[in-house]
């Protein structure tokens, strides 16, 4: 029962991928941007800034940097 | 400290997001514009059995599709922004910025992902009905992911439903309705969402003079350019009030805002509303401000010194007041710290005393010099007058179109037409205006009066914002020229031939 809804809903989306006029141009198009965005945006030029540091690291990195960036005085 | 912070490197990342904002603004609004449209021709299809409004949503459904599938997922690099260019701030807000954008992303994947399969795939497929309703899925699904990203913004804007907690050094969620429902999210996604039908309508409006200007599809254009008409009429309308309603919001949370979209500089009572230059409506600021004819607004240096009274009848603190208990905030954040090291309870509970006592004035204490309070006056003052020139603009629009539609003189006038299509670039220059004096109005926050932006930003390299912010430039200009040559490839083709 489950595997005909399944071979159903595969087909649905088959037939549907292969009756695309239009619509593989821009299957391309969202693949390849996508492919820009997390293959090579994402890794090479925006890392998470606080990666790598555990939960209590963040926190006495970021306290740190919040304390110390505080304007120096004020009359 | 403040000084090792790269001003110029502040000022890279904030263009970057700007710009990628901006770009990702373009798709967003037609999107959610002509969900509704196609879903209102298709539902005239199903009650109907008409073949006619079936053949018109399908055209307009491709039109959606390109749009889509070259926006779909540019928001995301908004978020690879929080994480590296903005990671003071990313931690600051804690799970009260992730919950929402955790739920729009979850809800934009499952309901936009299969609901946009049924509608493309399931013409012939499923029944009338079901396609029926997995279109209208579909546009309540980007409009879900809306409200969601606007709540987001909105508490930004108008922080509620929070508490600092000293040791996470995290504001953390302690009413998740407040936040969802805060009064500034409502107007804000009703007035976004609103404004994006408009944009919408314009759009097909345009498209379907394009048409009746090459002689062609004569009825396809007028029967799209009067459903078009009724939803940016209906919307336009909306727009406008809710548009006050949000002046209004403003004025009470972010007065600094209003202010410096009117570049009023010393307020008073009874103050009248600038048209442009000389041209001003008298009272009519200070009934937009306060819903009092003879109501107090005050101005950009009356904000700086205090000293008038709020509409809760304390008195306004003096900005260089607020940045003194900002800056005893964060000297209490640090004490804190130090005694919890030190294992001592009671400087802890007394510096965790003077955190919240402090904590509304927070951001103030990164502040160096009060005149960094006032935002780029210019821009706001003129991205104001753009947004709402062009408002009132597209209202005599859409209304123009429905008395010659009911006239059955739509396809006659060819200067209609141009002007039709010349509002198209319009409807997003007003779009986009409308972001501007949302975003640039609330400098230098990136959350209102908790963290301005140089202390949310992270510390890096300027050459590296700066190479981002060219890759950005290229990539999105690159998309941006796909999807209007695909856009225009697909209208140029025109409806599919009637059966």
């Amino acid at each position: 029962m489950i595997k005909t809804q399944i071979l159903r809903i595969w087909k649905f989306y088959w037939d549907g991928f292969r009756s695309m006029t239009i619509g593989r141009t821009l299957w391309a198009l969202i693949l390849i941007k996508l492919f820009i965005m997390f293959a090579i945006l994402k890794l090479f030029f925006f890392p998470d800034f606080l990666s790598g540091k555990t939960s209590e690291e963040k926190q006495e990195y970021v306290g740190h940097e919040l304390i110390n960036r505080s304007a120096k005085s004020i009359n | 400290m403040l000084e090792s912070i790269d001003t110029s490197m502040i000022d890279w990342s904030r263009a970057q997001f700007a710009l990628t904002a901006m770009y990702h603004w373009l798709f967003v609004p037609l999107t959610l514009g002509l969900a509704v449209i196609m879903g209102l021709m298709e539902t005239l299809y199903v009650i109907s059995g008409n073949e006619y409004w079936k053949r018109t949503a399908k055209f307009w459904m491709k039109l959606f599709g390109i749009n889509f599938a070259v926006g779909v997922a540019t928001g995301l690099i908004l978020e690879f922004q929080f994480g590296t260019n903005w990671s003071n701030y990313s931690w600051f807000v804690g799970d009260i910025f992730g919950a929402p954008l955790a739920i729009e992303g979850i809800v934009a994947f499952f309901m936009e992902a299969t609901f946009v399969a049924v509608m493309f795939f399931g013409w012939n497929k499923v029944s009338k009905k079901f396609h029926l309703a997995s279109t209208w899925l579909t546009g309540l699904g980007a409009t879900f992911s809306a409200w969601w990203i606007l709540v987001a913004n909105s508490w930004m804007q108008y922080p509620v439903g929070m508490a600092f907690n000293p040791d996470t050094v995290r504001n953390e969620m302690v009413d998740f309705w407040a936040v969802a429902f805060s009064p500034v999210a409502v107007t804000k996604f009703f007035h976004t969402v609103l404004s994006s039908w408009m944009l919408g309508a314009v759009f097909v409006i345009g498209v379907s003079a394009w048409f009746l200007l090459r002689k062609r599809e004569k009825e396809f254009a007028v029967g799209s350019m009067k459903i078009a008409a009724m939803v940016g009429l209906f919307a336009s309308l909306v727009t406008a009030f809710t548009g006050d309603k949000s002046a209004y919001q403003v004025a009470q949370c972010q007065p600094m805002k209003l202010a410096a979209m009117e570049a009023l500089y010393d307020g008073g009572t009874n103050e009248a509303l600038t048209v442009v230059g000389d041209i001003k409506i008298p009272k009519m600021l200070s009934y937009l401000a306060t819903h009092d004819f003879e109501g107090y607004v005050p101005g950009i240096n009356n904000i700086l010194l205090g000293g008038y009274i709020l509409p809760d009848g304390t008195e306004a603190l003096p900005a260089l007041e607020k940045m003194k208990n900002g800056k005893k905030a964060i000297a209490a954040l640090a004490d804190y710290r130090e005694a919890k090291q030190a294992g001592n309870q009671a400087e802890m509970n007394a510096a965790r005393e003077t955190i919240e006592e402090n904590m509304p004035y927070f951001g103030y204490g990164y502040i160096d010099d009060p005149n960094s309070l006032v935002p780029n006056v210019w821009l706001s003052f003129w991205a104001f007058r753009v947004m709402v020139g062009l408002g009132m603009y597209f209202i005599v629009f859409f209304a123009l179109i429905l008395f010659l539609a009911r006239k059955r003189k739509l396809s006659e006038f060819n200067w209609l037409h141009y002007i039709a299509l010349i509002s198209i670039p319009l409807a997003y220059l007003a779009s986009q205006a409308g972001w501007i004096v949302a975003e640039v109005g609330r400098q230098p926050w990136t959350i209102q009066d908790l963290l301005p932006v140089n202390a949310a930003i992270s510390r890096l390299e300027t050459g590296s914002v700066v190479t981002t912010f060219f890759i950005f430039l290229i990539l999105f200009t690159v998309l941006l020229i796909a999807e209007i040559g695909i856009m225009l490839k697909a209208i140029q083709k025109g409806p599919e031939e009637k059966a």
